[in-house]
């Protein structure tokens, strides 16, 4: 058959199949157009048309094909899911890195905390005077505000400066896990070093009456995702250093799905504790007691969740609870 | 091979082509992209000036999600164009090239970071110049490429030209050349068709004008014209 009379018989279906992909109007039978266009695209190609042919239906199968083979990820149930199981079920499954990342956090931040807790001098080795008094400033009993000199609508300014900062922070120390690692472990030893000279210096100072009803409520969840995320990141380092049998890039691409289900949690995580921190552990009208309480409540409450929530699911019980409501 | 065709097989047995986009168009659909963002937050900022430090949180919050979620809204939602990406023609795909998803847009974007390490975009550029395909780290976590989308091109017309059968045992390589010559009637200039024609006066002992004339009507002929 000569092009021409080929282009003429099927003419009429491109254009159809064409109006349909751009404006939806129209009736179509979208599997079946998308086929019959696959078959004419390769005959074209057998009988050797001209490119400007190929290329026009090349274009059209591709347009088609997205449509196709569209990938919808976001159904409801599968967050609800999430939350109760997914999340706590993906970092047990992680949880040599989890372990790891915390002992690279916990580790640096034991020894700098009772490092500058003994001597005076080593917390400006990390940080300059300046911060030191602000640190002290902020934290200093005498002040009838805690945190930050703070009216009312600077809660919401805090809040602002929290997620911005503290997630920011979380999802670098997981991106940093790619280059085999190390960054993640530099964000990590660093925000542990930071933290424990903090700590250490603080405590040293005296202001535990105020430092420790601050810390301990949005801690919980802040400090657990930090270090979850740097868990996804060694994760990923993981991969390209040891692919097992695999391909680093497949392993890197099998260990990123991992990796994401921990870093979706730790986001969710982090805007708790940002509203926490901005609106609850700021609060000077609440008996320290209560934020101490309230604070070991919520530490128990992120360990038990992690520890036991999902674990009566299994694969199945996951499909089920998929589909079922 | 030097060649930027990134190639896929559709279950359908359909090979689908896409031309994959470089370091350059995409270092500049990036500054383009960082040029709106810039615009935005300075618009914000401008507007929530007098909402004082709740105005202050609120932008805060804004930059956040400007600075993390701008790509993956504009990848999903918009066909995989951010609006550089769309200036420059380019779009993002899954490596099977199926629109891009959620998890893949997600991914790739957050791992930009490890792309910008350890300063203005290093790793990102050097992993997209030695990958075939072009794509940086957080591409090859994600299993995404950014591609040319290609232009609608309109439907050339054929040469005004009466159709002549072509002599007897005309190869098909031949036949393939003499159709491109009559295909691109308007995309050569007139003077280099003529050249092009005259290379061919030793079989059709014609030349100038009048051969071009006669293998453009070999051509219609052989596209199917009567």
């Amino acid at each position: 058959m000569k092009q021409r009379d080929f282009e003429n018989r099927y003419e009429d279906r491109w254009n159809a199949l064409e109006q349909w992909l751009q404006s939806g109007e129209g009736t179509l039978d979208l599997p079946v157009a998308y086929r019959a266009l696959c078959q004419q695209l390769a005959v074209a190609k057998e009988r050797q048309y001209t490119n400007q042919l190929i290329d026009r239906l090349n274009r059209l199968v591709m347009a088609a094909h997205h449509r196709v083979y569209q990938q919808q990820t976001l159904r409801r149930n599968t967050w609800l899911w999430y939350l109760l199981a997914g999340f706590p079920r993906a970092v047990r499954a992680q949880i040599r890195y989890v372990w790891l990342a915390t002992a690279l956090f916990v580790l640096p931040a034991l020894v700098m905390g009772i490092g500058s807790y003994s001597n005076d001098a080593l917390i400006y080795a990390v940080m300059s005077p300046d911060q030191v008094m602000q640190f002290e400033s902020m934290y200093d009993p005498g002040n009838s505000v805690l945190g930050r000199e703070r009216g009312s609508d600077s809660d919401l300014m805090m809040f602002g400066f929290y997620i911005k900062n503290n997630i920011g922070i979380a999802f670098r120390t997981f991106a940093a896990g790619l280059l085999f690692g190390i960054g993640a472990i530099f964000f990590l030893v660093f925000n542990g070093v930071y933290l424990g000279a903090v700590f250490g210096h603080i405590t040293r100072v005296g202001f535990v009456t105020t430092f420790y009803p601050f810390v301990i409520g949005h801690g919980a969840f802040e400090l657990t995702a930090i270090v979850l995320a740097g868990a996804a990141g060694l994760r990923l380092g993981q991969s390209l250093i040891d692919p097992g049998g695999r391909r680093r890039l497949v392993a890197l691409r099998l260990a990123s799905i991992e990796a994401m289900k921990i870093v979706y949690g730790t986001f969710l995580m982090l805007v708790i504790a940002a509203f926490l921190e901005a609106f609850w552990s700021s609060s000077t009208e609440l008996a320290i007691a209560v934020k101490l309480a309230v604070g070991a409540a919520l530490w128990l409450l992120v360990f038990a969740y992690f520890a036991l929530a999902g674990r009566g699911v299994d694969g199945d019980g996951h499909k089920e609870l998929r589909s079922g409501s | 091979m030097l060649d930027t065709t990134y190639n896929v097989e559709t279950p359908e047995g359909i090979d689908l082509r896409a031309q994959a986009a470089g370091p350059v168009p995409r270092i500049l659909a990036f500054a383009v992209d960082v040029f709106y963002r810039s615009l935005v937050l300075t618009g914000l900022g401008i507007a929530l000036a007098f909402a004082d430090r709740a105005g202050m949180g609120i932008w805060l919050v804004c930059s956040f999600l400007l600075e993390w979620f701008y790509p993956v809204y504009f990848e999903v939602m918009r066909g995989g164009q951010t609006p550089g990406k769309k200036a420059f023609g380019l779009m993002v795909v899954n490596d099977n090239l199926t629109p891009i998803s959620w998890g893949a847009s997600l991914l790739r974007n957050l791992l930009r970071f490890a792309d910008f390490l350890p300063f203005a975009y290093a790793a990102g550029v050097i992993s997209m110049t030695l990958n075939r395909n072009f794509q940086r780290l957080g591409d090859m976590a994600a299993g995404t490429l950014v591609v040319y989308r290609e232009a609608e091109h309109r439907q050339t017309s054929l040469p005004d030209v009466a159709p002549l059968a072509p002599p007897r045992g005309l190869q098909l390589q031949d036949q393939l050349a003499v159709i491109s010559l009559t295909e691109r009637h308007g995309e050569l200039s007139d003077a280099r068709q003529r050249e092009l024609a005259d290379l061919l006066q030793p079989v059709t002992g014609k030349s100038d004008r009048a051969a071009l004339n006669y293998l453009r009507a070999v051509g219609n002929w052989l596209l199917g014209g009567k």
